[in-house]
């Protein structure tokens, strides 16, 4: 492993959003391109945003280099929605800053508090995978500082294969420094929300299947449920409310909705707090009451895309040690065989997933995104011996079904696992060679092999 | 705020950058103005896009005091209010043996922005309106052994402001003196800051604001300042000049 050149200075112990693992890093937070060239000059470092992806992938002991001084929007175009923007800023900016106008992002991750880097990085998908596809679908180009510390500008038709390769690379193609992107037009803030209740896992697909027309959709699955029950599951629609679908007194500034409080986790919970027997309540609870509640309403876009964004450290509720997030993605054809043997595995283990959520991905054609047509499982795992043992499990199952992972989730994977599960990852390595960016590296590069 | 507009004089300073962004969200219309001001571009386009006002940036070099006039002219407006973040801290051991050092700290905090406040001071004069800001320091309430120049320039802009408030008073502009204490920013980088005595720059920006809103005097962003200051001016000159301060 090669030293930076850099004598460590400001060394900090960091981890990902899962709290796992954590390592110490020397960060590096650049204001000026001039300091982000010097810190370039060493021989090992990754880009870091706002710290939202779940594992290792944005630290990198020697120089872990902190973008968000990078924050500035440089441009909109009115009539398009092109927004140009610094890699640093947060979608939460994003958001504010152009919803007032009628604008909103056409594709969003679960947390508003990612930066717009990360989101290139991880080319995110959203509740409408199907239908609107990954996040790079609506870039028009990209900057990136490269291992010389040069900004070359890269498109579909520019500079197309350095492109492609950074969009869900990861980081490791270069330094996104700014972005190019479009946004797509609303009419209110709100969103019409319904709930379906499935009974089990043929249900739950069914109600995908028969609502592919529907703009967003994500499941939540109860994974308590046993035997008949398994899959069981709350499945939300939404559409972008129309003008006339709210009432006259949002009407009277319909991309206004009303500030919420925000809640904290002062301190960790004590692991009995998140104990099997009290998540198998909240699940059984959650799924009794959406049950017997309303089925339709209106609820403003904060509700609907970033229900966990209300707690500002929900991560803190796993305890100390952290969590780790498993998603993987099933071909289309064996989705519901995978997922109802992963759900079997669950629901048979002592382990508990707190969050269990199922989305339905369109066809995804890509370098190495995350994506393909099927279905994505996402789990949350408190950090123990056997929870870490039972993903290894479902590891094992995703390879079975030719499915893939979500590195931006991945915090514990075996380089052997990963390199089972995607043939892609040899051209990106080969890519990487050509292109002298392996400087560009983080910890989950080097567990990985990548 | 709509329709006013700010003018920042040493935009590139922590303070100044903060004050530009918290008075365009009250939808106040920004220039900024620095040395090299060709790199607040992005600022300006950051600021329009975020707040839907006008932003504008305008070469300035407070030392460069023959060029003040025209500066003042070329504005593209003359603001409704003006702030001045301009400030050097220097080094007192460096200042008392290299005595150019200690020159050019006092007319970079001093003499640059008396000259550039008395212009626009007699532009706001003959329009009958405007607020004038100037950021000065606890610094100047007593000279210290460990750093009088920099405490002296800012003593002497403190009562630079303190007779311009009198003066300009019947015509209906305001002055205010802000004296923030510790701030954590680029200037203090290199000093252990206490930290019940030390702000941010963000809360500097609010708590001028507030302060221009209601057209106050003298304000201490932290109020322990105060009476700190208070305190070490009451200790008598023959004990004062023994302490190690």
């Amino acid at each position: 492993m090669s030293l930076g050149k850099n004598k460590m200075k400001n060394l900090e112990i960091i981890s990902g959003w899962g709290l796992y693992p954590r390592i110490q890093a020397n960060i590096i937070k650049p204001k000026t391109i001039k300091e982000l060239r010097d810190a370039i000059l060493s021989n090992s470092f990754i880009a870091r945003g706002n710290g939202r992806s779940y594992g290792d992938s944005a630290i990198n002991q020697f120089n872990t280099i902190e973008m968000t001084e990078f924050n500035r929007f440089l441009h909109f175009n009115e009539k398009e929605g092109l927004v140009i923007a610094q890699a640093g800023i947060l979608l939460k900016d994003i958001i504010e800053t152009f919803l007032p106008k009628g604008w909103f992002p056409p594709v969003t991750p679960g947390t508003k508090y990612v930066t717009l880097g990360g989101m290139v990085a991880a080319n995110v998908h959203g509740k409408n995978h199907y239908k609107s596809g990954t996040f790079s679908k609506y870039i028009k180009w990209i900057e990136i500082i490269d291992h010389n510390g040069e900004i070359i500008k890269c498109s579909r038709k520019k500079n197309s294969e350095l492109f492609l390769w950074t969009i869900g690379g990861m980081g490791l193609t270069g330094i996104i420094l700014n972005v190019a992107f479009y946004l797509k037009r609303i009419k209110t803030a709100w969103i019409n929300q319904s709930k379906l209740v499935s009974k089990n896992i043929n249900q739950t697909f069914e109600f995908f299947e028969s609502n592919i027309d529907s703009s967003y959709s994500v499941a939540w699955i109860d994974c308590y449920a046993k035997g008949l029950n398994i899959g069981r599951s709350v499945l939300m629609l939404g559409e972008h409310a129309e003008l006339d679908d709210i009432n006259s007194y949002k009407k009277l500034s319909p991309f206004k909705t009303f500030k919420k409080r925000k809640l904290s986790i002062p301190f960790f919970f004590p692991s009995f707090v998140l104990s099997n027997f009290s998540v198998k309540i909240f699940n059984s609870l959650n799924f009794i009451v959406s049950k017997i509640s309303r089925r339709k309403a209106i609820v403003d876009w904060d509700t609907f895309f970033y229900p966990l964004d209300k707690i500002l450290n929900w991560n803190k509720i796993y305890g100390s040690k952290g969590f780790a997030q498993f998603q993987c993605v099933i071909p289309l054809s064996v989705s519901k065989k995978a997922i109802t043997e992963m759900l079997n595995l669950i629901s048979n283990s002592k382990s508990s997933s707190f969050l269990a959520v199922l989305k339905r991905f369109g066809q995804d054609e890509s370098h190495f995104s995350f994506p393909m047509e099927g279905y994505s499982l996402s789990l949350d795992f408190p950090i123990n011996k056997e929870n870490l043992l039972l993903i290894n499990s479902l590891d094992e199952i995703t390879i079975k079904y030719d499915g893939r992972f979500y590195l931006v989730k991945d915090s514990r994977m075996k380089k052997k696992t990963f390199e089972s599960s995607d043939l892609r990852i040899k051209n990106f390595k080969a890519f990487r060679e050509d292109n002298l960016s392996k400087k560009f590296r983080s910890c989950q590069t080097d567990r990985l092999g990548l | 705020m709509k329709g006013k507009t700010l003018l920042v004089l040493g935009a590139k300073s922590d303070i100044g950058i903060a004050l530009a962004y918290k008075f365009a969200k009250e939808g106040c219309n920004i220039q900024l103005a620095a040395r090299n001001s060709e790199t607040l571009k992005d600022d300006c386009s950051d600021i329009k896009i975020r707040y839907n006002v006008d932003a504008t940036f305008h070469e300035f070099d407070a030392l460069d005091i023959n060029s003040h006039e025209s500066f003042v002219s070329s504005l593209p407006k003359l603001p409704s209010i003006v702030i001045s973040s301009i400030g050097i801290l220097g080094n007192q051991k460096e200042n008392e043996k290299d005595i150019h050092k200690a020159i050019e700290i006092i007319r970079t905090n001093f003499e640059g922005i008396v000259s550039v406040f008395s212009y626009l001071a007699n532009d706001f004069q003959s329009r009958g309106s405007g607020t004038i800001i100037g950021i000065s320091s606890v610094a100047g309430n007593r000279g210290r052994g460990s750093n009088y120049i920099y405490g002296s320039a800012k003593a002497g802009f403190s009562t630079f402001l303190s007779g311009l408030r009198n003066r300009l008073y019947p015509y209906g502009v305001d002055v205010i003196t802000v004296k923030p204490g510790f701030v954590r920013t680029k200037m203090t980088s290199h000093i252990n800051l206490p930290k019940l005595l030390t702000t941010n720059p963000n809360k500097v920006a609010k708590s001028i604001y507030l302060a221009y809103k209601y057209r106050k005097n003298i304000i201490y962003v932290k109020s322990i300042w105060k009476y700190i200051m208070k305190f070490i001016q009451l200790i008598p000159e023959s004990i004062f000049k023994r302490m190690k301060l």
